[in-house]
């Protein structure tokens, strides 16, 4: 097939929801120890709040920005950003779907949306979702019944103080890195989550969440504890494309899981990327963690990334119980001039601690992705294993797909393989597919799904259609 | 020689082996025949100490010696030796360095010396020409990209070398032309001596046109289900295994 | 400025009083060299390519340059490789005449120490020097131009096959201070020409000397080089290389990297496949013992479209050595149809050993087919049954499978003195448990028959 052809196949033009020019409140730009005492102050923290921020504030004034990353963007000048805004009044937003961009409306239509959740994803005031409200309680009075706290991590500082204390910034510190540390000192929103010992979570926290996607904040702090013998699956994020003002995200993912506990975290991620120049697109600067910390324990990160301008981030795990089990699974899909650096960090420490990783890369278009990862097996993970399998699929000519594993091995008894594949999709598969009468549209998102199978396999059902369906939305080009 | 009683066999909790007994004595050769599935390759691997499989009860006596304490090498250095089915692929290791590492581990275990390099180089050239194998399969590694054939051959190349007193060919003839049968067998019968014994595993009654052996036993589910001579075999090429399934259950 | 840097440019100025007489273009390329070196300084664990280096033990030494090349030539013969070839000596790197062979050499045939390459024609032999390897590459390859005096220029006229293979000897004298060389090879070899290298690193027993090589190989069209890089140097030396290949259309340059000696080693192999059906073939084994450094990093840059590399390296650590594999792989935009293929495997022998591996890829054209495999890990459990089976008992079984997991890359030596010796010597480093004794001798012996 001829590359333009191809290329036109692909090329996503990415039809963003709509332009407000309505201001909310927000605070001036610039960023100082009096805005990070604001911030604290409307949120009404505690004074050890105000401190662990600060404390934060200090570290990163002295941190630079990473460089190594695979990454092309001009410097972020953080004095610019205004760090806090108040919520949208309802009367600012969009009345009802009739006001929203028809196309958007569209994209739902072609990702199988629930009617309902459309309006809250387009940013239609909430009191006009009247379904919501009504399901959101019910499953309120459901997780409360089996003992599991899910709140904002506002609610969480003020109702389980001790908690927060306990848990927050153990897994990512304050210091960790530049975004981490800004993350740390400016942080707005964000969930907690409190599973007790013993307790199988109800009901995947997802779909409660995507009703109430619209709180995605510019610097979202999450934190997740399993105690012993819990489990929770959590997703974040949502297929269809969010509307967003904030250009600079950088959020924090924090996962505690204690003896035999199961966190399994999966994200859908479809920030704007850009216009076809990579204008106003969203930087995702993202650091997510798992601490395996109890024995047998187990991490699974999933995440199907194709939005935002810029991605930077490397869900990691922390093997520190023996027998613990660290997950990653990831599909990448650039375009457009589109940047992503992701992949993850597997750090063995516990005895017989096993990873695995997947990571299915798809570039088209000018854009650049690359996978960077880091196994690590310290002298005491006798027996650790991991395994990692790392595919690229280049369509177009113009684009970049680069791998970057790093493996430290320090122990005799360790078993590490990895696994690289960089490839484009092959005349052969589309002709045979042709022949079959499938079309070439057709052809390729099947190729490609079947491509991402090992990861679409490991979301959630529901998220797994949809995913597959963003996929070949994303790679029909013209969403509309 | 040998002597298998009553083994019950297991694999990941299903029973294989569901009390079999036989005898075997020097000077031998036995054939185990079965249909798919009845066992026959577990009993020649839970001899030869294969680790997987769990021996639930039963025992097996070699010269009076309980087997089953054995490990896999002390085996072999006795003289149990195992020809593969699927003679396993050792890159990077050279057929002379197995040959001589084994041969030297035997004589050992029989408080013999080392061999001398020139006696060594004279008995491997010897037995490779009779398995009609040229000299450069020596360099090569252990059955990497050798065919069906060459990898049977090889098997027998290190019977001849190693001298085995109980030799356990597991499906040799599986995947051979009549001509490297013809080399297998030439191979396996000039191992038949008085004080050796040789216990073949086979699906086919061919083979034993090549190969005469004094018994043939019939492995059913688990258990030997019918003993006989030579003529045991050509009744069963005729007749097939149901027979035999229904003259036991009878 | 660090002291250390410092240091090293104190030795400079002191060599520098004997080059009054040098044509000035020599001496202002020496001089970028020593002024990004002393920009620079030494890399540290900060500088990403040097992340699992750290060349303390290099940058605090305190290196004088060797005054002769005495060497005692009994001792020279227990060291030289035992292959019908010609060959140029350098005893911590100052030519030795008596050491070196070069009658015979065939018509189309130019090899000379770098001094006298220059002397007799320095516009024309000079010319290439630093243009693949140049100061910026690395603060060695700089301080490698700024030292810039000896070393080895091989010429092959097109058309010029070689049969004997060619060697450039570097011995390591133990001698009552440490010092240091900054060997420079120029390899140019001339269309549809085919040369075999062997850069042969040994020395005595007991030398701590610093050795900082630069080789930059040109291969016209059509050209074909093997080269085998055997470093075999003293246990205590300190080996810094970095080897720069330029391939035109339809070349082939395989590399055989080996590396058993020396304190501190780090290889750089950079080949630029710069013309379509161009071929760069990387082979590497390393065996790290005691407190043993090695770190090999390998970059294909695929520069035109049809050109392939493979690579395939093993690595063995036992005690309390550390080895890094860095490989790299990139396709610049609009190389189409290249190929790539990396895989690298590691054994750890003990649990103070430590393997630090990263295989990239870089890709920016789509048309592309590669791949890396990586694996550290356990000889396989299949392979020891099998042996056990035959009377092996486990420790010889995992012997006789860490010797074979090195044969990987043996087998395609094509001199057998270098294949044999390699494998004696790592058959020979195993640790005592893995009781070997014999075996290899006899392998060697028949294959000699």
């Amino acid at each position: 097939m001829a590359t333009e052809e191809m290329e036109q196949l692909v090329r996503r033009e990415y039809k963003e929801g709509f332009v407000t020019d309505i201001e909310s409140e927000t605070l001036p730009p610039g960023l100082d120890e009096d805005v990070i005492a604001f911030i604290s102050n409307k949120k009404g923290e505690p004074e050890w709040m105000l401190e662990w921020r600060l404390k934060a504030y200090r570290a990163w004034l002295k941190m630079t920005p990473p460089s190594w990353a695979h990454l092309d963007f001009p410097p972020i000048d953080y004095q610019a950003i205004s760090y806090f805004s108040a919520p949208k009044r309802p009367e600012d937003r969009p009345q009802s779907l009739d006001e929203v961009d028809p196309k958007l409306l569209e994209t739902y239509e072609k990702l199988g949306i629930p009617l309902h959740e459309r309006a809250a994803l387009a940013g239609v005031a909430v009191d006009a979702v009247f379904d919501s409200v009504s399901v959101t309680t019910t499953f309120k009075e459901k997780l409360a019944e089996a003992g599991v706290i899910f709140c904002s991590i506002s609610e969480a500082v003020q109702e389980y103080p001790e908690l927060v204390k306990q848990y927050l910034g153990t897994v990512v510190p304050q210091t960790d890195n530049y975004f981490a540390a800004l993350n740390s000192a400016v942080f707005t929103d964000g969930s907690f989550v409190f599973v007790p010992k013993g307790v199988t979570c109800p009901m995947e926290l997802s779909t409660y969440f995507r009703i109430n996607a619209e709180n995605t904040g510019q610097f979202e702090r999450t934190l997740i504890i399993c105690e012993e013998g819990a489990q929770v699956s959590y997703l974040e994020g949502c297929t269809a494309p969010m509307r967003d003002e904030n250009q600079l995200h950088a959020a924090v993912v924090e996962l505690v899981a204690l003896d035999d506990a199961y966190i399994k975290y999966s994200t859908v991620q479809n920030w704007y990327p850009g216009d076809e120049d990579g204008k106003g697109g969203i930087y995702n600067f993202v650091t997510k963690r798992g601490d395996c910390r109890g024995d047998r324990s187990r991490i699974s990160w999933t995440q199907v990334e194709t939005g935002s301008a810029i991605t930077w981030k490397y869900p990691s795990c922390v093997l520190r119980g023996k027998h613990s089990i660290g997950e990653f699974y990831s599909v990448a899909v650039t375009g457009g001039r589109q940047q992503a650096d992701t992949g993850t960090k597997m750090i063995h420490i516990g005895e017989g601690s096993r990873s695995s990783i997947i990571s299915k890369g798809i570039s088209s278009g000018r854009s650049n992705q690359a996978y960077r990862g880091l196994v690590k097996i310290g002298p005491r993970a006798k027996g650790a294993r991991n395994f990692t399998e790392c595919d690229s699929l280049l369509i177009g000519d113009q684009c970049g797909a680069h791998t970057y594993p790093y493996q430290e091995i320090g122990n005799s008894t360790a078993t590490v393989e990895h696994e690289a594949t960089t490839s484009k999709i092959g005349d052969d598969q589309l002709f045979y597919c042709q022949s079959r009468g499938i079309s070439e549209e057709d052809a390729v998102s099947m190729i490609v799904n079947g491509f991402c199978k090992d990861v679409f396999q490991e979301l959630p059902m529901e998220f797994a259609v949809e995913a597959e369906a963003l996929l070949r939305v994303t790679l029909e080009g013209s969403v509309g | 020689m040998l002597e298998v009683k009553d083994l019950h066999v297991s694999v990941e909790g299903n029973e294989i082996l569901k009390g079999l007994s036989l005898t075997i004595n020097a000077g031998e050769v036995h054939a185990i025949m079965g249909p798919n599935g009845s066992g026959k390759s577990t009993l020649s691997a839970v001899i030869a100490g294969r680790e997987e499989y769990e021996v639930t009860s039963g025992s097996i006596t070699y010269d009076g010696q309980d087997v089953l304490e054995m490990s896999v090498e002390e085996r072999a250095c006795a003289g149990l030796l195992l020809g593969f089915q699927y003679p396993v692929e050792i890159p990077g290791v050279k057929n002379i360095y197995l040959l001589k590492a084994a041969l030297n581990a035997k004589r050992e275990a029989q408080g013999l010396g080392e061999i001398p390099a020139p006696e060594f180089m004279k008995l491997i050239k010897e037995k490779a020409a009779l398995m009609q194998m040229d000299a450069s399969f020596l360099q090569r590694s252990v059955n990497e990209g050798f065919s069906g054939g060459e990898k049977k051959r090889n098997e027998i190349l290190q019977m001849l070398v190693l001298e085995p007193r109980l030799a356990m060919l597991d499906e040799i003839d599986s995947g051979l032309d009549i001509d490297a049968m013809k080399v297998v067998s030439d191979g396996v019968n000039s191992l038949r001596s008085e004080e050796r014994a040789i216990l073949l595993v086979t699906h086919y009654q061919r083979l034993l046109d090549y190969i005469v052996p004094d018994r043939v036993h019939v492995l059913v589910d688990g258990r030997i289900a019918m003993s006989g001579d030579a003529d045991l075999a050509r009744e069963l090429e005729s007749r097939g295994y149901d027979w035999v399934l229904e003259e036991s259950v009878a | 400025m660090s002291e250390d840097t410092q240091r090293f440019l104190d030795r400079l100025a002191e060599a520098r009083a004997d080059r009054a007489g040098e044509p000035t273009w020599i001496a202002a390329r020496r001089q970028a060299g020593a002024a990004r070196f002393e920009a620079m300084g030494f890399p540290t664990r900060r500088d990403e390519a040097w992340k699992y280096t750290d060349v303390r033990a290099i940058a605090r030494g305190d290196f004088a340059l060797a005054g002769d090349a005495d060497f005692s030539p009994a001792s020279a013969a227990t060291l030289t490789l035992p292959i019908d070839a010609y060959r140029l000596t350098f005893v911590d790197g100052i030519f030795s005449a008596s050491l070196s062979q070069l009658d015979g050499l065939p018509e189309g045939v130019s090899l000379q120490p770098l001094s006298v390459a220059l002397a007799e024609n320095h516009e024309a032999v000079g010319g290439p020097l630093g243009r693949l390897t140049g100061v910026e590459f690395s603060p060695f390859s700089a301080l490698n131009t700024a030292f810039m005096e000896e070393g080895a220029v091989l010429r092959l006229a097109p058309g010029t096959v070689v049969e004997k293979p060619i060697i450039l000897q570097f011995l390591s004298r133990n001698g009552e201070a440490p010092v240091m060389s900054h060997p420079r090879v120029l390899v140019q070899a001339g269309g549809r020409s085919e040369a075999t290298l062997v850069e042969h690193h040994v020395g005595e027993e007991g030398a701590a000397n610093f050795t900082n090589l630069v080789a930059e190989v040109i291969l016209e069209r059509n050209a074909l080089l093997t080269h085998y890089k055997l470093q075999e140097a003293p246990l205590a030396d300190l080996h810094v290389a970095s080897i720069h290949v330029e391939q035109a259309r339809d070349s082939r340059y395989t590399s055989f990297n080996l590396n058993l000696g020396g304190a501190l080693v780090r290889t750089d192999l950079i080949s630029e496949l710069n013309g379509e059906n161009a071929t760069s073939d990387f082979y590497g084994l390393f065996y790290g013992e005691g407190r043993q450094h090695v770190d090999s990093h390998t970059l294909a840059n695929h520069n035109a479209p049809r050109t392939f590399s493979n690579e395939n390296y093993k690595g063995i650590l036992d005690d309390r050595s550390h080895g890094v594999f860095n490989g790299k792989v990139v396709v610049k935009p609009d190389s189409q149809k290249i190929e790539g293929f990396q895989s690298n495997a590691n054994l750890l022998l003990s649990d103070r050993a430590e393997i630090d591996a990263k295989p990239e890829l870089e890709i920016y054209a789509d048309d592309v087919k590669c791949t890396h495999g990586c694996t550290t890990g356990q000889l396989d459990e299949e392979a020891i049954y099998a042996l056990r089976a035959r009377g092996i008992d486990r420790q010889t079984a995992r012997g006789l499978l860490t010797l074979a997991f090195a044969g990987e890359v043996l087998e395609a030596v094509g001199l057998d003195a270098i294949a044999e010796r390699v494998e004696l010597a790592v058959a020979g480093k195993l640790p005592e448990r893995f009781n070997l004794a014999g075996l290899v001798e006899t392998a060697v012996a028949l294959g000699d028959e």
